[in-house]
């Protein structure tokens, strides 16, 4: 590590504590209400799901619709070690997440050969058997939902989950791996070509993408203490993807605000919940026509012209 | 529940995925996309069926008049909307933005609906026809019979036709069409319409068959057509027949044989197998990659 970097690495860590501690103090002392506390445990595990989604769809540009059907492996796995292993909650956490990892793991060495269209289906087609595996199965207890999950995830693992995912996917991308990793997103055939191992780093993408997906169903597993299948269906898997989306495919930063944003923001529109999703569909379209077509240059144009006729008409 | 009959309704609801599957597949053979919205102009279709026949009381004939009308016009302005500006960018764009539609059908009609199921008005006569010592209902014959129908008019349209012709032209090289003076996106449109005009027939065809609606059939049926698409080759109607068929028969075997639980786990499984074996699908022919 060369010394600006380990500088680097210090002051976001010293800062990450800083907001913890801010964070803590604002609940203890009773400014942020359980409630709210509560909204910002699923919003780190958000961010979480989406910081690793980005790390698939968005820096190695396959798009995946299972990262839901991943959470549901890391959920079941860490909930059935919590209540009939007894394991600590930190170990239960580790094996959801390696549980998610290793079903990413042999999802992804046959499916990554396709690209896509048909890799997007076909994490669609594997969500959709995980979940009707969940459903089925005795241990699970199918639709009736799993029960009994101690409620062992507090404010203080879920962030510090989250600043461990958010480091390790910025490590990664920052690293030579993270260099390979973008350039088959750039041009799969040209980096093969320059020496690339292309599968490799395919899998090993979709499998960390995977582990974190897992370690987020854990730690939602141990806090709302209750699974059921249903909840981990497609509907999730485009929910976590719209947060990619509106970040920013490929941007790390983005992803980390944009799950904030919509976990926190539909708590002020309740009165509009009902066209939540509608307004996600909204954000999908909107936001692709307005990169694709490169209308931000405009768009901001405008805007500032609007600026500059008000200053001169106060003027 | 008999072999013959489990075969029978294979081939019913078999047929449905077909004519679902034809326009995916003629859509993919075009615009070189996956219109995931697909399942949704469907589920447009039977509610158009629906609000026409049974609020404004009209004829049959008229209410799937309507909705077939109705889908192609969505699939048109779907396809000017939100997928024309993205012609040119990668397939990450287009296939978000896909979703993205899909979305908004379903949560409009959810909006307008109410997610509850909504009876289907049963406009079939009741009771079965008796052919060669079998029976089988109206739907299953009228889905079967549309299936066929409806398969081999867009067979003949696309081989024989003018607009058949610049239908195949487009779908093979773009540019190169364009230059010989075809009119590209008129074909594109006339592609979007003719196949959301058939899912609207399969729309129709899930109410006859399963008397209830809701605003998700859509994304299931959707996801199913598509396998059958895959499973004949994408891009080839006669193969979205075939493959529409098998997925049917697949599903009515598992669920007579195996359990109607994991009947959606072994389409799935097909999809995954036909993808890794031969993602060509059966009637595909496999297209090299040129660098």
């Amino acid at each position: 590590m060369k010394k600006k970097d380990i500088r680097q690495f210090i002051l976001s860590f010293a800062l990450a504590l800083v907001i913890y501690g801010a964070f803590m103090f604002a609940m203890n002392s009773g400014i942020i209400n359980s409630y709210w506390s509560g909204i910002l445990i699923v919003a780190c595990i958000n961010v979480v799901l989406s910081t690793s989604l980005n790390l698939a769809s968005g820096y190695l540009g396959q798009l995946t619709l299972g990262h839901a059907g991943f959470m549901s492996v890391g959920a079941y796995a860490s909930a059935l070690c919590s209540i009939y292993l007894g394991t600590s909650f930190i170990v239960s956490l580790f094996i959801g997440a390696l549980a998610a990892a290793l079903v990413g793991l042999l999802i992804g060495i046959p499916t990554l050969r396709l690209k896509g269209d048909y890799l997007c289906i076909i994490t669609l087609a594997f969500n959709e058997i995980i979940r009707i595996i969940m459903l089925n199965i005795g241990i699970t207890n199918g639709a009736k939902g799993l029960m009994g999950i101690p409620m062992s995830t507090n404010f203080t693992i879920v962030f510090f989950s989250a600043v461990i995912t958010i480091y390790v996917i910025y490590s990664i991308v920052k690293s030579r791996h993270g260099r390979a990793i973008i350039s088959i997103r750039e041009d799969e055939t040209a980096s093969e070509l320059a020496g690339i191992p292309t599968s490799y780093y395919k899998i090993l993408a979709f499998t960390i993408s995977a582990f974190f997906a897992g370690l987020a169903g854990g730690l939602y597993a141990h806090y709302i203490t209750i699974l059921i299948p249903k909840v981990f269906d497609y509907n999730k898997s485009v929910e976590i993807l719209v947060m990619v989306v509106l970040g920013g495919l490929g941007n790390l930063k983005g992803s980390v605000i944009a799950a904030i944003v919509l976990t926190i923001l539909p708590e002020y529109l309740r009165a509009f919940s009902d066209y939540r999703m509608l307004l996600y569909a909204i954000v999908l379209i909107a936001a692709m026509i307005i990169k694709e077509k490169n209308l931000m240059p405009h768009i901001k144009e405008k805007f500032s012209k609007k600026k500059d006729e008000n200053k001169e008409v106060a003027e | 529940m008999s072999f013959l009959s489990t075969i029978i309704n294979g081939l019913s609801v078999g047929g449905m995925y077909a004519l679902v599957a034809i326009g995916y597949t003629m859509v993919y053979g075009i615009a070189k996309m996956i219109n995931f919205a697909h399942g949704e102009i469907i589920m447009v279709g039977a509610y158009i069926t629906y609000v026409v026949f049974s609020l404004m009381g009209m004829p049959v004939i008229v209410a799937v008049l309507a909705s077939i009308i109705g889908c192609a016009l969505l699939g048109v302005v779907t396809e000017k909307v939100a997928y024309k500006p993205l012609r040119n960018s990668g397939s990450l764009a287009v296939l978000i933005t896909a979703i993205g539609v899909s979305y908004l059908l379903q949560n409009l009609f959810l909006l307008i609906f109410g997610s509850a199921a909504i009876t289907f008005p049963d406009f079939l006569p009741k009771g079965q026809i008796h052919f060669l010592g079998m029976s089988i209902s109206y739907v299953s014959a009228l889905s079967l019979v549309l299936t066929c129908i409806c398969t081999f008019l867009l067979l003949l349209f696309v081989n024989t036709t003018k607009l058949g012709k610049a239908m195949r032209a487009v779908s093979e090289d773009k540019g190169a069409a364009e230059l010989m003076g075809i009119n590209v996106n008129n074909t594109i449109s006339l592609t979007f319409a003719i196949g959301s005009g058939i899912g609207a027939v399969g729309g129709v065809i899930y109410g006859l068959s399963y008397s209830l609606i809701n605003p998700y059939l859509g994304a299931m049926l959707g996801i199913k057509a598509f396998i059958a698409a895959v499973l004949g080759g994408i891009g080839d109607i006669k193969g979205a027949m075939v493959g529409g068929l098998l997925i049917g028969l697949a599903e009515a075997f598992t669920i007579t044989y195996i359990s109607s639980t994991f009947s959606d786990a072994v389409v799935f499984g097909i999809l995954i197998f036909i993808l890794l074996v031969k993602p060509a699908g059966l009637f595909g022919i496999n297209v090299r990659e040129k660098v």
